[in-house]
């Protein structure tokens, strides 16, 4: 199977995924979009995408993809390493402006990443949708978790009126800005999308597409601390 | 005339491919800026030689960067500070008086040391023999306008075809792949009709072969790109990928 035997293959692995995370990344900013702008239409996507089959199904889907990004981006940094060889340069420089900062460091800012969606899980999916599937296979949880499940606006308002998340999230949001940054256009060239004309403006395409994505999920965290402040709660972690 | 200058060398010392290498220390004094970094190695040899020690082993042959034999990674860089320039084509006047300069051989898994600063680049041979040909029987040469080729694909394969195979792209790459010169290869000849008929063939057995011999797996850093002493792009890179997941699925 070439995509796990061939070194383009494995790449093209981790670009198709990871072209079908920065998807989902954008339609989950729109979504969180809505919350600025209307707190019962929030809650109404809340409520779809609970525990029904459709939304698990897309769930299990995308849990599948990052666990296929992450792994094979460990499969590949250490046959990297390994080609690398055991003796290291004792003096190394890049030329800094030719070589992203980030294209040099995608797996600890993923690891950031993937320890920042650890957290985003334990704040809100811990909350919603797995109390509904707890409940519909028969668990017993008490009434004020249950009755809160689909009410997203309250978990928002609730992990957004304490500074450290706000300060998590925010870092968590930068680590996703850099990995994004190289990720999507070096998604298009492994994938064989590219040329002379093509790779400045995918580069810059890149760019603006992450700083768009990351900037919409960073005002909302923004806004809802601003509003936490304003009700008087800002202290309530 | 460019001023004289003194430096501290630190130069890879190491027996044999199996021996445990290290820096050794050397006092350049009063070098002449219009000599060219390997003529300074030779000074260097030289007093070696008088001292009864054993000369330094390093690669080089046609010295005016075209054979692609030369492979010193100085001061953090292969080939050294400049761009678009091999070690051969730099001079002692990019240095300064007392600056400490660090040579190194390549380090990859795919290019052994065999000894000092000389590596194994056989490698690169073997992933040429894989496909990096046209098996054609052209026969005599044909007139130049009897197979029309557009200007822009003439233009890149030439400058694919610049590719020396020194190995800086390797050396450079913190993951020891080998994909530029290999896209290089591949380029050259998929770009240009004589090349279409095995395109194909070439770039799934030239990626093969890259990979069995332990190159790593590329993450687009353009690392290579930025050291390239011929400044091949890493487009073609993406060409590579674009014949090799086209063959792919075509199978």
């Amino acid at each position: 199977m070439w995509l796990i035997n061939s070194t383009v293959g494995r790449k093209v692995v981790m670009s198709v995924t990871g072209v079908a995370l920065v998807l989902f990344l954008t339609f989950h900013m729109a979504m969180n979009l809505v919350a600025l702008i209307s707190a019962e239409g929030y809650n109404m996507i809340c409520e779809f995408l609970g525990a029904n089959w459709y939304a698990l199904v897309a769930t299990a889907g995308l849990a599948a993809l990052f666990v296929i990004h992450i792994i094979y981006a460990f499969w590949l940094t250490v046959q990297n390493r390994k080609a690398r060889g055991n003796v290291r340069y004792a003096v190394e420089e890049r030329r800094k402006d030719k070589v992203e900062w980030a294209s040099q460091r995608m797996l600890p800012l993923g690891i950031i990443v993937i320890l920042g969606l650890g957290l985003h899980l334990a704040h809100f999916w811990a909350k919603m949708q797995l109390p509904e599937i707890m409940h519909m296979s028969g668990a017993h949880l008490d009434a004020a978790t249950m009755a809160n499940v689909t009410n997203g606006v309250y978990h928002i308002q609730v992990t957004f009126s304490c500074i450290i998340n706000v300060v998590l999230y925010l870092v968590w949001l930068a680590a996703l800005w850099f990995h994004l940054n190289h990720g999507f256009w070096s998604a298009m060239q492994t994938l064989g999308w590219n040329n002379q004309v093509w790779l400045n403006r995918w580069i810059c395409i890149s760019k603006i597409y992450t700083t768009i994505v990351v900037l919409g999920f960073a005002a909302v965290v923004i806004a809802f601390y601003v509003q936490s402040l304003m009700g008087g709660c800002g202290a309530c972690c | 005339m460019d001023k004289n200058i003194s430096f501290t060398l630190k130069v890879w010392r190491q027996a044999g491919p199996k021996a445990k290498g290290a820096f050794e220390t050397y006092q350049m004094k009063d070098i002449p800026g219009d000599t060219s970094f390997l003529e300074m190695l030779d000074i260097l040899n030289e007093q070696l030689i008088e001292q009864g020690k054993e000369p330094v082993v390093f690669d080089h042959d046609c010295r005016e960067g075209i054979c692609g034999m030369c492979s010193l990674y100085i001061n953090g860089h292969p080939h050294g500070p400049a761009t678009g320039a091999t070690t051969c084509q730099i001079y002692m006047r990019r240095f300064k008086d007392g600056d400490v300069i660090t040579v190194e051989p390549w380090r990859s898994a795919g290019f052994p040391v065999i000894k000092d600063l000389m590596v194994d680049r056989s490698a690169y041979d073997k992933i040429m023999q894989a496909g990096g040909y046209v098996s054609v029987r052209t026969g005599q040469p044909q007139d130049a306008n009897a197979i029309l080729i557009p200007k822009q694909n003439a233009d890149e394969a030439m400058d694919a075809a610049s590719c020396i195979g020194c190995g800086a792209c390797v050396a450079a790459c913190k993951n020891g792949s080998a994909m530029l010169f290999v896209s290089a290869k591949v380029s050259q000849l998929a770009l240009l009709p004589q090349g279409r008929p095995e395109a194909a063939r070439r770039a799934k057995a030239m990626v093969a072969k890259m990979e069995e011999l332990g190159f790593g797996n590329c993450t687009n850093t353009r690392a290579c790109e930025a050291e390239c002493p011929k400044c091949v792009s890493i487009t073609h890179i993406a060409r590579l990928n674009r014949e090799f997941i086209k063959a792919k699925l075509a199978d």
